[in-house]
């Protein structure tokens, strides 16, 4: 990289071909570019390099054309990624802070461990998604998604907010374990879930008009990104699955 | 009144011609169990668990405690602790919480591993003349090394992986702040710093003011990934990934929220008061090649400039396991054998689940060698290392160094009374509260651990210069120099040692 425009260069934009290039030299070659105090980089022909952006701190935007592989911006602090294309498992794992934009479905554990910043989601997510997400002081980890998710959405949620926007209503959501183990943080879900598909220590409730007042800035998010109409959002009926107990461990012990 | 109340586990008596009525014992007494009335200290036994603080404190010995001053019906099969246990569950229905580390009376395997010494035929090393290298390195080791001569200096070609250098193979396990307090961690820092070692952070996250010490610390990423963010691991002089733990092979982890103060939560990054609840399994991993993925996450997070560790509790198949994490891209596997110590375990799984650290080494290390792999990865052995010999036969069986837990634990006062799950430590060592903590001066406890780690790294050389051994790697894996003392044969198998006397 810093042939191409020259030690001292400072480059606002940069764009780096990925076709045939392993993950390690991809990331070195994105760092490179921030530490020249780049605030874009546009990545062409992406396809399946894990651990994109991982770790990687600033102020900057990815613009990514392809399918990332696993992992995509873990431990990620402050960069924004958008992804034109499906992602593979975890993107936003054990992220800190920064926007995950994803135009396309993704796989199992999207925002496993995320303790800040956002992922949106255009379409389905796997397994697992939201699993074990928590908060601190300023810190609140938000997952949106447009389409449908499998099992086990938000198990051990320990603080933040999953937002599913979908599927729509003709399609109901029959995925089992919905917040198992949740102690902190809370699912809100577009349309209702039945009781039988809650998970072990989660609770159903209806939305106050508070928290549904809190949640329109991100439907709106959501639209804007992915030109979608907000009203048809914003204009239908959520539930919110919350943790029966913030201690659900508290009393299965006895001392010795 | 079924059951009615099973005896006092600990009888408490005062010598009243000894007691000056000083009041040291009801002021040291986090549990309750004195009393000064009208001019008299009284007990109340029922809430001793025998730490001991009493006994230390006392400036007249007047105090004394007795186990089990109340006989059951003796019987080999129901034995008090069984009987107990029912009466327990019976009267709870839940699951038995316990401290420490294994408490059957299984038999302990070193115990029956005797060392070997020089007579005549080669001449012992004596090590106060001789210098004897402790020094170890810890990560991947190259198959071989490509080199270019120039101008009569060596060049070596090969691209070397990050290592630990260790001056001594003694290192101090992770045990989190929260289970232990700031005041333990921070002797504990000092004390590896001190002796040019390392100790590790726990799944607790790394507390700013062990930030000067982070050099000689290994941070941990567990199923919880509490505290962990890009500058933890940048921070770190290693990552460890932890699988699982000897004393609960197979289940997580629950730090109550009663233990979650302002500063445990600052660097757990979880709310004041909230349940800290590490899953059994890591949920980003579900198999082997999902293992690999974070270990190389972590290393490509951290440019592949630190070495990354891989724990696992000693259970059936942890060869297979070990040979499974050396192909992941991971620098060193950690067993943790079912002695290991922790502050909470269910008791089911504290004494019935795993295996001794003694075997598992020695098949991991064995494997290794089969698969011509054993120089991918370190072999860290843990769990029930209580002296020097430990170490020294732990090596000898394929290990390339060792955690300690419990023992620096003790150098700080402890008397592995087991009750660190109430966070009442009276030693000021598995607690937060702040004046039980205020009782453990790391100024003082920091010396203690360096020394110990000294004084074993002393009788280590000397159990080695005895044996003709000058350097730690000729004792790695060098099984020829343990004899199995009364072990079956199918034991000295897979240690892959011989009986005494052949």
């Amino acid at each position: 990289m810093s042939n191409q425009w020259g030690p001292d260069a400072v480059m606002d934009r940069v764009r780096i071909d990925a076709a045939g290039m392993h993950y390690t030299p991809l990331n070195m070659a994105i760092r490179a570019a921030v530490a020249k105090g780049a605030r874009e980089i546009e990545i062409d022909h992406v396809m399946g390099q894990r651990f994109i952006a991982d770790g990687l701190k600033g102020d900057v935007r990815l613009i990514i054309h392809g399918v990332p592989g696993g992992d995509l911006g873990m431990f990620m602090s402050g960069p924004t990624c958008i992804v034109h294309g499906n992602c593979d498992h975890a993107p936003g794992n054990t992220m800190d802070s920064g926007l995950i934009v994803i135009h396309g479905s993704a796989g199992d554990a999207v925002a496993h461990s995320m303790r800040g910043g956002k992922v949106f989601v255009r379409d389905s997510i796997g397994y697992r998604g939201g699993i074990h997400m928590k908060q601190y002081r300023d810190k609140r980890p938000i997952l949106v998604l447009g389409g449908n998710f499998r099992a086990f959405l938000g198990e051990y949620m320990a603080g933040g907010l999953i937002l599913a926007l979908g599927p729509p209503p003709d399609r109901p959501i029959r995925e089992r374990g919905i917040g198992s183990g949740i102690h902190g943080g809370r699912i809100i879900v577009r349309g209702d879930v039945d009781d039988e598909y809650l998970g072990v220590g989660a609770q159903k409730s209806p939305l106050t008009r508070e928290e549904r007042d809190e949640i329109s800035p991100l439907i709106r998010e959501f639209a804007t990104y992915f030109q979608r109409d907000p009203d048809v959002l914003l204009d239908d009926s959520y539930v919110q699955i919350r943790p029966s107990s913030s201690r659900p461990f508290a009393s299965k012990y006895t001392w010795e | 009144m079924t059951i009615g109340s099973v005896p006092v586990k600990f009888r408490i008596s005062v010598d009243h011609d000894q007691c000056m009525l000083c009041g040291r014992c009801v002021e040291n007494c986090p549990y309750d169990v004195f009393r000064l009335e009208n001019g008299k200290i009284h007990v109340n036994s029922r809430k001793c668990v025998a730490c001991h603080r009493c006994i230390a404190m006392c400036p007249r010995d007047a105090i004394n405690i007795r186990e089990r001053p109340v006989d059951y019906r003796s019987h080999p099969v129901w034995t008090t602790e069984a009987r107990e246990a029912i009466y327990n569950q019976s009267r709870t229905g839940k699951i038995i919480l316990a401290g420490m580390g294994n408490a059957k009376p299984y038999p302990i395997i070193f115990d029956s591993l005797v060392l070997d010494a020089c007579q005549v035929t080669n001449p012992s090393i004596d090590p106060l003349r001789e210098p004897m290298e402790l020094r170890t390195y810890l990560g991947k080791k190259p198959s071989r090394l490509e080199t270019r001569q120039r101008d009569g200096d060596v060049e070596v070609l090969t691209s070397l992986s990050p290592n630990l250098q260790l001056e001594t193979p003694i290192m101090v396990g992770h045990m989190s702040y929260g289970a232990i307090s700031l005041n333990a961690q921070s002797s504990i820092a000092r004390a590896v710093t001190e002796t040019g070692t390392f100790m590790g952070t726990g799944e607790g996250g790394l507390h700013q003011s062990l930030y000067p010490y982070q050099d000689h610390m290994i941070v941990q990423v567990a199923s919880g990934r509490f505290g962990v963010d890009i500058n933890y691991l940048e921070r770190g002089a290693a990552i460890e990934i932890k699988i699982g733990q000897g004393a609960k092979p197979g289940i997580g982890g629950h730090l109550p929220g009663e233990k979650v103060c302002e500063d445990v939560s600052c660097t757990r990054m979880i709310p004041v008061g909230s349940d800290a609840i590490s899953p059994a399994p890591h949920h980003d991993i579900y198999s082997i090649e999902d293992l690999k993925q974070l270990v190389r996450s972590l290393k490509e997070a951290t440019e592949w400039k630190k070495p990354v560790f891989v724990k696992i509790a000693a259970v059936h198949n942890s060869a297979a396991i070990a040979a499974g994490i050396a192909r992941s891209a991971a620098d060193a596997v950690v067993i943790d054998g079912f002695r290991g110590g922790t502050g909470a375990a269910p008791r089911v799984f504290r004494d019935h689940v795993g295996i001794p650290v003694e075997a598992a080494i020695a098949s991991v290390d064995a494997k290794l060698r089969s698969q011509g792999i054993r120089n991918e990865v370190s072999l860290i052995a843990s769990g029930g290392i209580r002296e020097s010999a430990d170490v020294a036969k732990v090596i000898a069986l394929g290990a390339d160094a060792v955690y300690i837990g419990t023992a620096a634990l003790v150098a700080m006062g402890c008397r592995v009374c087991g009750t660190c799950y109430r966070g009442l430590c009276p030693w000021g060592i598995a607690t937060q509260r702040p004046d039980l903590v205020a009782r453990l001066d790391p100024e003082i406890a920091s010396r203690n651990v360096a020394n110990l780690i000294h004084a074993w790294t002393l009788e280590l050389s000397e159990l080695m210069g005895a044996a003709g051994i000058n350097s730690i790697e000729s004792l790695r894996g060098n099984r020829d120099r343990l004899r199995g003392y009364l072990l079956d044969e199918s034991i000295m198998k897979v240690l892959d040692v011989k009986p005494v006397g052949a």
